[in-house]
């Protein structure tokens, strides 16, 4: 029995090619340029119609544009983005230089790929018509220069043979033409590598902010919560407990110490929550701002610490964040490491930067590489995009200053 | 002595109500916001007012200015602030019309009763209770040159008098004699330029002038 063995796959996506949806795409697609290309071609033809046609092309260039850009996603799903945001102004658009690519896509380059593209469909006409030879060729009357006289003549086969190859590669050389077409238009209609790494850098800001923000969002919802809730509640065990010990006088001295120590230990995890809660994000940094949240540090603080804040309106909520944070970190360390006697503390606010400067006469050394906790507010600084510097010599005196944006 | 209560937190409310009554308050309203305060106040003419700095609706400085509105109304009406956290600006505020029956204290410090009913009874009569931490924040903005004279002694002696506390009270807190006290707040009162004073909400008053909080 005869065995039919699977076809070879090349052969077969070879013959299938021409009839496969991505040529007749191509195929559509690039027929689709032609009329958009010509008008410009047949008007170059003439060198009479330069002197209105290039005029007429920059203020026409920005409806051409939108065909070609429509062409292209409609028959190839490319997405060719505008380099301006939409009723940007003419002097912009010149500016920007975005015009004149334009102008030179649609005087140079669509005239070119139309005529390579008409071209190209003519081709398909060629093969079609080469392939089919043997059905029509009896309609050409004899004794002309195509046909010298009746029956097959083996140049039929030839031509055959040709038509059925043409018909065979056109779909590359149309993909080939279709992808060399969106190069040219994603290039000169698009957006060049320079616009791509601003809007890029554009949107990593963005989403860096957010970044930022939300997890400063979520620090203020946990703080409100402990606030609210736990807080509360202990103080009112702790109260409950004090009424307890001042109202119940004849119970065994061991249940009154019980409650005593109860009531210490209540008092002890409010300090301790509180202290978190200060931690995490203040109230008082959010309903009063900066001046307030400091002077509230600043107070605590075992190394006395002048305070000079001039800061006519308040910033951004996650900038008062870092500047409370860089401060509370910087005044801890002043106390632990430097052995400070006194820290100057001083805020300052000029047109769109707050500067902050914490100087303290401890004994210096302190280093931003070495110490994590230094490293961490330099971090903090350029989440922000905000500056850090730091000077300490051996000796003291200790130097920071923060220059933060005041908004994001 | 009649008390009026306004705090938003159910909690501590019921247990504030709870422990004014046990040293002997009586307490005609408990209320949860700034509003039903002010008709309360008006109703009952309580002689102490304590007051949650945070309450409805906005939960931002709401008892600190009923407070105020009602030191202008009823000035007999003593009133004792409660706050989450010390923001000198409030403690500003209250102090700039009249020293005597006002009170400022952190909510926590409601968890050790004795101490907080007897800053309340101290507001009640007239005196002033100051949360240590609003008389560091106040002293902290004032750290200038005539204060610098002091001995670290008679700053702290300084510190408990701006809390609103008496001789005897801040001997016992700095295990001295009261006659010890007293020679340090007379050393005070000669290098801050102040005459000496016998009331304590007026040593208190002389030491806020002094500060420069109130005028």
């Amino acid at each position: 029995m005869f065995k039919s063995s699977p076809r070879p796959q090349p052969i077969r996506s070879v013959l299938r090619a021409p009839w496969s949806a991505a040529a007749r795409r191509d195929s559509l697609f690039l027929a689709a340029g032609v009329p958009l290309g010509l008008p410009c071609l047949l008007a170059l033809s003439d060198p009479k119609n330069l002197w209105f046609l290039i005029p007429l092309s920059v203020v026409g260039s920005d409806l051409l544009t939108t065909a070609q850009r429509s062409r292209l996603h409609a028959l190839r799903g490319v997405s060719v983005p505008g380099r301006l945001p939409a009723g940007a102004g003419w002097s912009a658009r010149i500016k920007a230089g975005f015009t004149w690519r334009q102008v030179a896509h649609h005087l140079v380059a669509a005239p070119l790929h139309a005529v390579l593209a008409a071209v190209a469909l003519s081709l398909w006409g060629a093969g079609l018509l080469m392939a089919s030879v043997y059905a029509w060729a009896w309609l050409i009357p004899f004794g002309g220069p195509f046909r010298a006289g009746p029956g097959w003549s083996t140049t039929d086969l030839w031509i055959t043979l040709t038509g059925l190859l043409v018909l065979a590669l056109l779909p590359w050389l149309l993909d080939g033409l279709a992808r060399a077409e969106i190069r040219t238009a994603s290039a000169l209609l698009g957006p060049n590598r320079a616009d791509l790494l601003a809007r890029r850098v554009e949107d990593l800001a963005e989403s860096r902010a957010g970044v930022v923000d939300a997890a400063d969002a979520e620090r203020r919802r946990i703080e409100r919560d402990l606030h609210d809730g736990a807080q509360q509640r202990l103080v009112s065990l702790a109260m409950n407990l004090g009424l307890a010990r001042r109202v119940l006088h004849d119970i065994p001295p061991e249940a009154m110490q019980v409650i005593v120590e109860a009531h210490q230990e209540a008092q002890a995890a409010i300090e301790e929550l509180r202290d978190l809660v200060r931690g995490l994000h203040p109230v008082v940094l959010e309903d009063r701002g900066l001046d307030a949240a400091l002077s509230g540090i600043a107070a605590r603080s075992p190394v006395p610490v002048r305070l000079t804040v001039d800061l006519p309106h308040r910033v951004a909520p996650t900038v008062e964040a870092v500047a409370y944070f860089t401060v509370s970190e910087a005044l801890t360390n002043a106390a632990k490491h430097a052995k400070a006697s006194r820290v100057d503390l001083t805020l300052r606010q000029t047109a769109d930067r707050l500067h902050i400067t914490i100087t303290d006469d401890g004994v210096g050394g302190a280093d931003a590489s070495r110490g994590s906790g230094l490293h961490g507010l330099r971090q903090r600084a350029a989440s922000v995009d905000g500056t850090f510097t730091l000077t300490s010599p051996r000796g003291g005196p200790t130097t920071i200053t923060m220059e933060l944006p005041c908004e994001l | 002595m009649r008390a009026v209560i306004a705090e938003d937190s159910v909690l501590l409310r019921v247990g504030l109500v709870k422990v004014l009554e046990t040293v002997g308050f009586e307490v005609p309203a408990a209320v949860g916001d700034a509003e039903t305060l002010l008709a309360a106040v008006e109703e009952h003419r309580p002689q102490v007012v304590v007051v949650d700095v945070r309450m409805p609706p906005g939960f931002t400085d709401e008892g600190v200015r009923a407070a105020l509105m009602i030191r202008r109304q009823w000035p007999e009406v003593a009133v004792l602030l409660l706050s989450q956290f010390v923001e000198e600006r409030y403690a500003a505020d209250l102090l700039s019309t009249n020293t005597s029956g006002v009170g400022y204290l952190l909510k926590q410090r409601v968890a050790n009763v004795d101490d907080f009913v007897d800053a309340l009874q101290r507001v009640a009569d007239g005196g002033t209770a100051l949360d240590p931490e609003v008389v560091a924040q106040l002293l902290l903005r004032k750290d200038n040159d005539p204060l610098r004279r002091l001995t670290p002694r008679e700053r702290e002696v300084l510190t408990l008098m701006a809390e609103g506390r008496s001789n005897t009270a801040i001997a016992e807190a700095l295990v001295i004699s009261d006659s010890a006290v007293a020679k340090h707040i007379n050393s005070i009162f000669t290098k801050l330029d102040l005459p000496p004073a016998d009331a304590t909400h007026r040593r208190v008053l002389a030491v806020l002038r002094y500060l420069e909080v109130s005028p």
